[in-house]
């Protein structure tokens, strides 16, 4: 049987048993997993999902135990693989009767802990259900189950020359379900937006094993947008097993432009100022000095590696749309003091150019023994500033930070570097990713911009929201979902939490 | 005129008094849902712009801000809402429009409003002031609870205020019509519709099919080469009254119908009186049409059905999903507004 496996290098990169880490407390307190319960509810399921999908042997269930963030690990009671809707209808109905948590997943690959299993739980893995049921490239969309990779549905319609547009940089291996329950981004997204812009209808289970079908594929429909609060409610008000894409042609030009900076506060007015003369670039991306030498001695891109910054703007459309852009960005990129500006002349130059971008993470996963990566999200005319303030506590706290940055929609994604081999940097690490979160909540910004709020920023919440809107949150978790059974302990914290946490 | 405590007030004692409000923008989308009672309680006089960082795209505007004051507070800095709503007489506010989810004809291309929206502010049924989202493209925590406003129709709370995502204006539109039956422009607006062209608009109207572009001069320029047709000379006031639903076709007496279906679905009922936009996914009906044969037909086609005008007093005018999705709105409407304060009755019967 294939099973996902947890990916090291990604959230907190290297996999390592997390008993020590201050974090695994959040998600141990559920209480003792009863054996005779397990049991004898494993022996219900497997009359309702093929007996070789319901698993109990603690050998199989461990590939389970931990999603893209491996510092959280938790095995799970049972894991089972559903293989339709009816059946997953059929498992949530046992669970319910029993008051059995039920924890969804997909390919694992989250970045946050959203998909860490519950110890008395179901671990719902819904990659069996992975067919593509339909493409109509007239009217632009697919229907596909959850279990499909993101990159497979671009792959599958590329044929009709169309492509599906949310890109997260795990795409080879991510579900589309799960990036639904995420509302999952990429570097597409100033333009193309999240998840929820590219998605016209789910098939959602609810907990009791009921059926509702939201959104429409004609695009309106009423009543209040169920659709969107099912999209990165990071599986803890239903279960999506069938999702209606939308797909885009794909784009007859695409070119990019790479330019360095001597400034850091050069290179983020330059985006700025790309983006008030009225240019929609495909993807904007930002690299520090330190995430443009460590990509750069990984793969070669030819980078410009005496530079504070670097920026990668692509532009996609017609040949003429194209033509326009490019000639608008380098303009903008000279008047802010660009050090070096390059045009990518064909297609290989232009994937060169990104493949230094795209390797980003692993590649600093090569200077650093270990890295946390955050995810917060700025207004861009902030970004000097927040910058500074990051250079600011890297010095305090000791730690490199490499920044890497969605910059075309303010989505940062610093990594922290530390060595958890050395007594107290994790949690100094811990300590400095809160600190930057709520640097990024002072700016007018978020504390997640794509990776969900999982196990992992729970805390983080509580810098965001009131305890009133912390209320209405839960409260719209109660109504979908009385007994608390999907998911439970991630995303929003309990009212409990926060008293404990403003009190501290 | 009312303060942002003046709200709260009248949120709260309603909410105390088990009394009913009906929340009132510019008044200007009465033909939109069901009729309902209630105390009004007027928005219309809660305007204005609260932030806008035009390098940012982004702008906050209190929910009584009309659409066309928006659009013209963006026109100076040669900005717009891409979802382009209708502006009904300028009287249609931010708020109503995010409540109805109303966009134009660019919305396949560019999205609804509730597509541009970043963050809200709402008084719930206890009469707090909660914001949700906020004023950047990449946010997930929390539930969505901006977008679940979109639809709503004022059931779930009274929006106070929006935050937009806008877009630059194009440099340049232009429209192409061609004189064409209706099946044959379905196929066509689908087959425009998957090449990438910046194209904008896209429908069908008494007899002829019209396909806007917009972008770069050049762009558009090249891409009108692609299309069949001649250029329609000052093509806005077409789009205009097609967003606001004053062209000849929305006239006539009788019925109106609204249905929302997959673009490439077949023509329904050639013989009725249609105009179709969207590229074919909204389809909208005049007269003669309706009735049982119609429902039908759009339940077979997986679309939605909403009865615009000649709905019987009383009646719901919006197709419903099932018990469970009813089941599932109630509950969301108890943890909203646990004291059923806003709108009862406005979107359904039953809610």
């Amino acid at each position: 049987m294939k099973t996902p496996s947890c990916r090291a290098g990604s959230g907190w990169q290297n996999s390592r048993g997390g008993a020590e880490s201050i974090f695994v407390e959040h998600v141990n307190q559920a209480g003792k997993t009863s054996t005779a319960n397990t049991a004898s509810l494993a022996a219900l399921l497997r009359e309702l999902v093929d007996e070789h999908y319901v698993i109990s042997a603690a050998e199989s269930k461990r590939p389970f135990e931990c999603d893209g963030l491996p510092v959280y690990k938790q095995m799970p009671g049972l894991v089972v693989m559903p293989a339709s809707t009816d059946e997953v209808r059929q498992v949530m109905r046992l669970c319910h009767q029993r008051k059995v948590p039920v924890v969804v997943r997909g390919a694992g690959t989250g970045l946050s802990g959203g998909a860490l299993p519950h110890p008395d739980g179901v671990l719902l893995s819904l990659t069996r259900l992975a067919k593509i049921l339909e493409i109509d490239p007239g009217a632009g969309l697919a229907r596909v189950q959850p279990g499909v990779t993101n990159l497979a549905i671009s792959e599958a319609c590329a044929p009709h020359g169309l492509f599906y547009a949310p890109d997260p940089s795990s795409q080879i291996a991510c579900t589309i379900g799960g990036n639904v329950a995420e509302n999952a981004g990429g570097v597409h997204c100033l333009k193309y937006g999240l998840t929820v812009h590219n998605v016209l209808q789910l098939t959602v289970v609810t907990v009791d094993g009921g059926i509702v079908t939201v959104g429409c594929e004609g695009m309106a429909s009423a009543g209040p947008d169920l659709m969107a609060l099912m999209t990165g409610s990071e599986g803890m008000l239903g279960v999506v097993t069938e999702v209606t894409v939308r797909l885009l042609p794909e784009p007859s030009h695409l070119q990019v432009v790479l330019a360095s900076f001597d400034e850091l506060e050069h290179a983020g007015d330059a985006v700025t100022a790309v983006i008030a003369e009225g240019i929609v670039p495909a993807g904007f991306e930002m690299m520090d000095s330190h995430a443009t030498r460590a990509a750069e001695d990984y793969v070669g891109a030819g980078y410009d590696t005496d530079a504070a910054a670097l920026l990668l703007c692509e532009l996609d459309g017609t040949e003429e749309e194209v033509r326009y852009g490019i000639e608008q960005v380098t303009a903008v990129f000279r008047r802010h003091s660009a050090r070096s500006i390059r045009v990518s002349q064909n297609e290989a130059e232009r994937l060169l150019f990104w493949k230094g971008r795209k390797s980003a993470f692993p590649a600093v996963g090569r200077i650093s023994p270990d890295y946390y990566c955050m995810d917060g999200t700025i207004p861009r005319r902030m970004l000097s500033r927040v910058l500074t303030d990051i250079a600011r506590l890297s010095r305090d706290y000791g730690l490199r930070v490499a920044n890497v940055f969605h910059a075309g929609d303010g989505n940062m994604h610093p990594l922290i570097l530390f060595d958890q081999s050395k007594p107290g940097e994790l949690q100094r690490a811990e300590a400095f990713g809160a600190e930057i979160l709520r640097l990024c909540v002072a700016a007018g910004g978020c504390i997640t911009g794509e990776h969900g709020v999982g196990v992992e920023k729970l805390e983080q919440m509580l810098d965001q929201f009131s305890d009133s809107e912390l209320a209405q949150l839960n409260a719209i978790k109660d109504a979908l979902d009385p007994d608390g059974l999907l998911n439970p302990g991630k995303g929003v914290p309990t009212l409990k939490r926060c008293q404990e946490y403003r009190s501290a | 005129m009312n303060t942002l405590a003046d709200l709260l007030d009248q949120v709260r004692a309603a909410a105390a008094e088990q009394r009913s409000l009906c929340i009132v923008g510019g008044d200007s989308k009465k033909h939109i849902g069901r009729e309902q009672a209630g105390d009004p309680i007027d928005m219309g006089t809660y305007a204005g712009v609260v932030d806008y960082q035009p390098s940012e795209l982004v702008i906050t505007v209190r929910a009584g801000t009309t659409i066309s004051d928006l659009q013209k507070v963006l026109a100076e800095e040669n900005q717009v809402l891409a979802s382009e709503p209708p502006e009904f007489d300028g009287k249609a506010t931010v708020g109503g429009t995010l409540a109805c989810n109303l966009s134009g004809p660019s919305r396949p291309w560019q999205g609804s409003i509730r597509d541009h929206v970043l963050g809200v502010r709402i008084i719930n049924g206890k009469a707090e002031h909660l914001r949700f989202g906020g004023e950047v493209m990449k946010n997930v925590a929390g539930y969505d609870v901006s977008r679940l406003m979109a639809g709503a129709m004022g059931t779930l709370g009274i929006l106070t205020e929006v935050t937009l995502k806008v877009a630059p204006r194009p440099e340049s539109t232009a429209t192409i019509r061609r004189p064409i039956d209706a099946s044959d422009a379905l196929r066509e607006m689908n087959g425009t519709g998957g090449k990438p062209l910046p194209v904008t608009g896209a429908c069908w109207h008494e007899g002829s099919m019209y396909v806007r572009l917009a972008g770069p001069a050049s762009a558009v320029a090249a891409a009108a080469e692609q299309i069949d047709g001649s250029l329609l000379p000052d093509d806005r006031d077409f789009w205009s009254g097609l967003r606001e639903m004053d062209l000849s076709f929305f006239a006539e007496a009788g019925d109106l119908w609204c249905i929302s279906l997959r673009s490439t679905h077949g023509h329904l009922m050639p013989d009725a009186d249609w105009l179709l936009d969207w590229r074919g996914a909204r389809r909208w009906l005049a007269a003669g049409g309706g009735g049982d044969t119609l429902e039908r037909a759009v339940r077979e086609a997986g679309g939605e059905l909403w009865h615009v005008r000649g709905a019987k007093n009383g009646a719901d005018v919006f197709a419903e999903r099932g018990e469970a999705y009813r089941n599932m709105l109630l509950r969301l409407k108890q943890a909203l507004d646990p004291a059923g304060v806003f709108n009862p009755g406005r979107l359904y019967s039953w809610m």
